[in-house]
């Protein structure tokens, strides 16, 4: 980590998780501990338990994995009475489109989240810890492997870490491909060796989780973070962010941009500045929409260039944060395409287990697919949005909820655009125009 | 084909890693890919004899999880993702190009040309979360970035022919059985190959180093930087001044409008 002084002026970005992922071997142990890594573990080993948990109670740090609820609360809620083993599970399923963080995170500098797991499963006081890695990441998956087992081989893990009574086992589980699993009861099933899909809560997780014990279940970037607010304190996180949205946070850029990439920034920056740092939307052409944090995020145009990126900043202007995924899309792209694609991803990956989700994205495939054929009249738009009520909070989970929110902030957007295509008789765009080989009349 | 009883110590292996043996049957499933190319009923029934538990309990998850194959998969798998922004960047165009070249539609399998050397199963992936290296190709879930219509179809020749091939920012390409026995939790020894990130993964912090921008520094000392940062602007400057009651009423909120949340914030929802 660095130790300049250039402190988080507006608009700057603040590399911390990603500081260390150009360097040589970042992967491995020796390089990790030549940058002062596991440096944290021995101050948390030092501290008691309930210490470390009002250390990152009082960074601020809230989850990475989209909702933003309190780190350390969550932390607390683990009813230390209960005699049940205590679990801490990392949720590496990321798959929210859009969402690329945690990937890359995972292969160039597994030992941060590592030593992140270390330290939270001490602070929950939970003996066996496990990463649940989307199946569809194979050189990620090799890299956390070999780094658990360097971290075991080094005293990191096992019996009696490092002489201080504490132990922990970790380990590295792969999934199998579902989108379901990135939401924490359905990826529990999934630990289980059970089908996806969601549980009602509650019982919330940390009191009935894995296998009915007291579970924390956090995002990769989330414990991530852990070890650096352990290394340089909680003040110094908190001095970082917005009022009520602390720290630092990986931004993805990708889509029409020039230099698409993970920016690490203060949360409160906007998408104007990080537009410029990314050299600008792609040459010759102007933003169109784009999405805060994920498909699952309300769409927002380039009248939200200026507002901040935190939880508050965002939700403001009725979408949310999410994931920091900023998928961005220039003036070529179709928005009812775009729109009717991430519906069928909805469709595709409901778990079944709820009818207006299961059914509902469904008719909302139908309806749209009609429309961006050119199909059908003007009031199929409010059908959507009848379809969209219906699905609404009528879920175990969110994932349908989801699928609502491309519709509905389409619709307020883009009406016309929905117009132009049953004028048009069908999609009035040049899908060859949007994509990256455009210029190139690579088509042949 | 019948597992060997090395397949079968394997799968107890996996089963044992567990505080509970039944969290094992993913990784499970994974091997049983391996050795046999696809989910046999044979590894069905192992699994559920090894975890106690019924055939059609094993068959209930396999058939849920899109990584799990009930026909057998060629050499190599080629994913081109099509969820929207890979679509829109390029992904629909290489799929279609695909399709055409390799004469399959999605989830089939090539036929083995007298010269070839490998079979390709080809199919359309939803979001690999490697958005900044769109459009995304994954060849036995190994990334492939960056990808045109050209590059694609050189690849796929170049897999079919037998020639050496790399995965963009990973390791050398092996097969798919190859893939799915490190995904059962046994390491091949390929971690240390490939870079440590991708030119995308590493744009922002070039930025910053060229420019000189860092995290504010700390000695290990909580508070000595809160002073640190006066351009701020005003609500940055109260950052410091937040007390718990502020993060549990933030918390409170959340936890009571559970319809705002989305599928993104479901990784967190407490």
């Amino acid at each position: 980590m660095s130790d300049s002084v250039t402190g988080s002026v507006k608009g700057t970005l603040t590399p911390v998780l990603t500081d260390n992922w150009g360097s040589e071997r970042s992967w491995t142990l020796a390089a990790y501990e030549a940058q002062g890594g596991y440096g944290a573990l021995r101050n948390a080993l030092a501290m008691a338990p309930d210490d470390v948990i009002s250390a990152v109670k009082d960074s601020g740090l809230r989850g990475r994995g989209g909702a933003g609820f309190p780190t350390g609360m969550k932390w607390s809620f683990i009813p230390q009475d209960n005699p049940k083993p205590k679990y801490l599970v990392v949720n590496a399923d990321e798959s929210e489109p859009g969402t690329c963080k945690d990937i890359p995170l995972m292969m160039a500098t597994p030992h941060t989240l590592v030593e992140g797991v270390i330290i939270s499963s001490y602070a929950i006081r939970a003996n066996t810890a496990f990463i649940y890695i989307r199946g569809e990441v194979l050189h990620v998956i090799r890299r956390v492997q070999a780094a658990v087992a360097e971290a075991y081989a080094a005293g990191h893990l096992g019996k009696d870490i490092h002489g201080s009574g504490y132990d922990l086992d970790l380990v590295v589980h792969a999934g199998a491909g579902a989108y379901i699993c990135g939401e924490e009861t359905a990826l529990l099933e999934g630990l289980e060796g059970r089908r996806g899909q969601p549980r009602l809560r509650p019982p919330f997780p940390a009191v009935a989780g894995l296998y009915a014990s007291p579970t924390v279940i956090n995002n990769v970037e989330s414990i991530a973070s852990v070890p650096s607010i352990l290394e340089h304190g909680a003040e110094w996180f908190a001095s970082m962010g917005t009022e009520k949205s602390k720290g630092y946070g990986i931004f993805s850029l990708s889509g029409h941009v020039t230099r698409p990439g993970q920016y690490e920034a203060p949360l409160g920056i906007t998408l104007r500045e990080l537009i410029d740092l990314a050299g600008g939307v792609r040459e010759g052409h102007s933003l169109k929409f784009w999405t805060p944090g994920g498909s699952s995020t309300p769409l927002l145009t380039a009248d939200h260039l200026d507002v901040p990126l935190d939880f508050e900043g965002v939700g403001a202007v009725g979408s949310m944060l999410g994931t920091r995924a900023l998928q961005i899309f220039d003036e070529t792209t179709c928005v009812v395409r775009a729109v009717l694609r991430w519906t069928e991803f909805y469709k595709h990956e409901s778990c079944g287990k709820c009818t207006p989700c299961r059914e509902g994205t469904w008719w909302l495939v139908q309806t749209l697919a009609a429309l961006e054929r050119g199909q059908g009249t003007e009031a199929d738009l409010d059908l959507l949005l009848d379809q969209c009520d219906n699905i609404l909070g009528r879920s175990f989970c969110a994932l349908g909820d989801g699928a609502t929110s491309p519709i509905s902030s389409s619709i307020a957007h883009f009406r016309e655009e929905y117009l132009a295509h049953l004028q048009h008789g069908g999609c009035p765009f040049d899908p060859a125009a949007s994509t990256t080989f455009a210029a190139e009349g690579a088509l042949a | 084909m019948t597992l060997t009883q090395e397949t079968h110590d394997e799968l107890r292996a996996i089963a044992a890693r567990y505080p509970e043996a039944r969290s094992g049957l993913l990784p499970m499933l994974h091997l049983v890919q391996s050795v046999e190319g696809r989910v046999t009923p044979e590894g069905i029934e192992a699994c559920a004899a090894i975890l106690g538990i019924t055939a059609a309990e094993v068959s209930g998850v396999a058939t849920f999880y899109t990584m799990y194959k009930r026909k057998p998969v060629g050499d190599y798998h080629v994913g081109v993702c099509t969820n929207t922004l890979c679509a829109v960047m390029g992904g629909d165009l290489i799929f279609e190009r695909l399709k055409g070249h390799l004469d399959v539609g999605n989830d089939e399998t090539t036929e083995r040309r007298p010269e070839d050397k490998a079979s390709i199963t080809l199919e359309h992936i939803e979001c690999n979360a490697a958005c900044d290296y769109a459009p995304v190709m994954m060849v036995n879930w190994e990334f492939m970035d960056n990808m045109t219509p050209q590059s694609a179809t050189q690849l796929v020749d170049d897999l079919r022919s037998g020639a050496e091939v790399h995965s963009t920012r990973g390791p050398r390409l092996g097969t798919w059985r190859e893939a799915e026995r490190v995904l059962a939790g046994f390491p091949d020894g390929r971690a240390d190959e490939g870079p440590s990130a991708g030119p995308a993964s590493l744009a922002g912090r070039e930025i910053a180093r060229e420019r000189g921008w860092t995290a504010p520094s700390s000695n290990g000392t909580a508070g000595e930087t809160a002073g640190e940062v006066p351009e701020e602007p005003a609500q940055r400057e109260q950052a410091v001044a937040e007390s718990d009651d502020t993060v549990a009423e933030q918390a409170v909120v959340e936890d009571k409008s559970p319809s705002g949340e989305t599928a993104a914030d479901k990784d967190e929802a407490q």
